[in-house]
């Protein structure tokens, strides 16, 4: 599809700005996977300057969710009368042994839903089923998540529940620049996760750490407009957040949505697949909404995996790795066989490098 | 199953199931894993070299002049579901996808046969609403159906209804279509705008929760096969980008002939709704299914005269030219996007799935 901000020549006129301005070698990191893939799809890490390097975030839901909750979430799909919805990219992440593919193979009833709104539409369908809704992801789907829950409660249904594994950004980025081998020195923010929840929480986190951050969106001229900004905060020595998306960002983001995630969800720690677990970096049910936690209704509480030595995932989501650096990538490891996380998820770092990098393969 | 990795360190990631064991939907996707299965599978315990070229249709020699025509045989199983969708059904893909099976190698259609499942309890008048459309799909392509089979199976155990269609065709002495004979310097010709059909059966589905205007393009493509094969008899590969899309059609056809394509994303036509929709899923329109477009990969010197005649013809009429055969890059399909860069153009991997966010 055929936008302005996909044009080509704006693209070249952005180009040749960053080009310009670039004098030395900087490290920025791009949170979201979406951005990662419009990055490696377009091509355009082969337009910037060589100084400028890319590091990819840990902005992928699919590739964050603990084994231990894809666990939980195969546990309850293989339990008999449950119908289990999830956004289809969950399908193939791997747990321990499976995936929701498999379950569906055996037998159980596996959707995908393209909202958990029709989750809700199933759990009135069969009234004598138990559906369950994997609420996966960043503080973007938290408000649709939240939504079903909402409308459950108003239709009174007994049978709808969410396995919740939602994770927010800002203590994501604190955990990176805390960590020891960091390299990253400038942050594109993932705009749509601004644009539910505003960027008013980045502020700090840029005077403390010394670090810009610039909010981006994620057509080919946002991610350029994003890295233009952050680079001219870089070689002017600032340390700002500022809005690279204004047609869809405010400073305070969405306060309606805002105000019901508050009002369903509570902060809890949160375990990252890969990272390990950050204090109050998700999101879970408040007590008042007990009745829809699915961890509770099928008591899963106890599944506790062990995640197995083999792929570089972890370091490719702190930014510490490159896809490439991976002696499996593009060999043993492929989207149809994945090792990890990262090459299993369309949003994954390591699936963009596959399907798309040229001087990969 | 570790030990077969000693040289990687670090610690995250279990290992999956490779889906080795079970057969899962993504084998039909007709992506990579249909291909694997293939591969590993089929040809293997079936193999001939008849069955081992790869074609849409395999071509059979009946004597040893040959100076004589030659016979194109195939077979196509349809299982779409919901039978009716914008555009179409069950029984007008059931006849076209055979008769286009044929077109791709070359080939004028002659006769099909045709195999129903169907589950209890199908209403008839469903059953006659796709007898006719299965009619004038063959009247209008001009295949005849010779020999038919029904079975029914219990309540349950179908969607409705599954059709199995195979068909004969006669292929010409001086035509010789296939996969493996792109060369480079070859020009790539697309007839028509991507993912139509995909689109139209996922909105049939209720999948969009949107209404649009899209509509499935099936269509029989043997006229326009034909037209192109009198001015030119030269062509080299015709190949209908169906399930996969033509992300995965170039992709076999570059496997096939050893050689590398590069396409050019800005002349790749996608319809707007189409590509509305795919925003909005998380879909690329390069891997939704088509039925009723054909890619021709033919000499540059008859690219004149190919693409005039297209154009001329109601399912070739916004045919153009979408790129080149290179010797560069074997096996492999380059996409120049729409701002001027140049990535890999994977084949479909498994399912289709659409993205989170």
């Amino acid at each position: 599809m055929q936008t302005d901000y996909r044009d080509e020549r704006l693209v070249q006129g952005v180009i040749e700005e960053i080009h310009k301005l670039t004098t030395q070698p900087w490290v920025l990191m791009e949170i979201c996977g979406g951005q990662t893939h419009a990055i490696m799809r377009y091509g355009l890490d082969q337009l910037l300057p060589s100084k400028i390097e890319l590091v990819h975030g840990p902005g992928c839901p699919v590739c964050v969710t603990s084994l231990e909750l894809i666990d939980k979430a195969l546990a309850i799909a293989s339990s008999p009368g449950v119908v289990f919805t999830s956004y289809g990219d969950m399908l193939r992440v791997p747990g321990s042994g499976r995936d929701l593919f498999s379950i569906r193979a055996n037998g159980g009833d596996v959707r995908v839903v393209y909202s958990p709104l029709d989750a809700v539409k199933i759990a009135q369908q069969y009234p004598d089923r138990q559906v369950v809704f994997f609420a996966i992801g960043f503080e973007t789907t938290a408000p649709a998540n939240v939504m079903s829950i909402l409308q459950a409660k108003r239709l009174g249904l007994k049978n709808y529940s969410v396995l919740v594994s939602h994770v927010r950004v800002p203590p994501a980025i604190r955990a990176i620049l805390t960590s020891p081998g960091n390299r990253v020195q400038g942050f594109l923010a993932a705009g749509h996760v601004c644009a539910v929840m505003g960027y008013w929480e980045y502020p700090a986190i840029s005077e403390l750490f010394h670090v810009p951050i610039v909010v981006t969106g994620f057509e080919p001229v946002d991610i350029l407009q994003g890295i233009l900004m952050t680079i001219k905060q870089l070689e002017h020595g600032e340390a700002r957040t500022e809005n690279g998306y204004p047609r869809i960002v405010t400073f305070d983001g969405n306060q309606p949505a805002q105000a019901i995630i508050n009002q369903v969800f509570t902060e809890c720690d949160r375990k990252w697949r890969g990272i390990g677990l950050l204090a109050g970096s998700g999101w879970c049910l408040r007590p008042e909404y007990a009745e829809f936690d699915a961890e509770l209704r099928f008591s899963v509480n106890q599944i506790q995996p062990e995640e197995s030595p083999i792929c570089i995932a972890g370091q490719i989501l702190q930014g510490l790795k490159k896809p490439k650096e991976c002696p499996a990538f593009g060999t043993l490891c492929t989207p149809e066989t994945p090792l990890g996380a990262t090459m299993v998820s369309s949003e994954g770092a390591c699936a963009a490098y596959y399907r798309y990098s040229l001087r990969s393969q | 199953m570790t030990e077969e990795f000693p040289t990687i360190q670090g610690a995250v990631c279990p290992i999956p199931l490779p889906h080795q064991e079970k057969i899962m939907l993504g084998h039909g996707s007709g992506g990579k894993m249909s291909h694997n299965l293939i591969q590993k599978y089929f040809l293997p315990a079936l193999t001939n070299p008849i069955l081992s070229v790869g074609d849409d249709s395999a071509v059979v020699q009946l004597t040893s002049n040959t100076d004589i025509a030659r016979l194109a045989l195939t077979t196509d199983s349809h299982v779409v579901w919901p039978l009716f969708f914008p555009g179409g059904d069950i029984g007008r893909l059931a006849i076209c996808g055979t008769v286009n099976d044929l077109a791709m190698v070359g080939a004028i259609p002659l006769y099909l046969t045709v195999g129903f499942i169907l589950e209890e309890g199908l209403e008839i008048g469903i059953l006659e609403r796709i007898l006719q459309s299965m009619q004038e799909a063959a009247h209008e392509s001009g295949i005849i159906i010779v020999a038919g089979d029904t079975k029914v199976v219990q309540h349950g155990k179908a969607d409705g209804l599954y059709i199995n269609t195979s068909g004969v065709g006669q292929i010409n002495p001086n035509i010789h279509v296939s996969g493996a004979n792109a060369q480079p310097g070859d020009v790539v010709i697309l007839s028509g705008s991507v993912g139509d059909h995909g689109i139209a059966v996922l909105q049939a589905r209720g999948e969009l929760g949107f209404d649009s205007e899209i509509t499935s393009d099936i269509a029989p493509l043997n006229q326009l096969t034909q037209a192109m094969l009198s001015v030119c008899p030269d062509i080299h590969v015709l190949r209908d980008p169906t399930r996969g899309g033509l992300a995965t059609s170039l992709n076999e056809i570059a496997h096939q002939s050893k050689v590398g394509i590069i396409v050019k994303e800005s002349d790749i036509p996608v319809r707007p709704a189409v590509a509305v929709a795919c925003e909005m899923l998380g879909f690329d329109p390069l891997y939704i299914a088509n039925e009723g477009k054909l890619i021709a990969i033919v000499p540059e010197d008859a690219q004149g005269i190919i693409l005039s005649t297209m154009q001329k013809m109601k399912y070739g009429e916004s045919s153009r030219v979408i790129g080149r055969v290179v010797a560069d890059y074997p096996g492999k399909v380059l996409l120049i996007t729409g701002i001027g860069s140049t990535r890999i153009l994977d084949a479909l991997s498994g399912e289709l799935l659409p993205r989170i966010c």
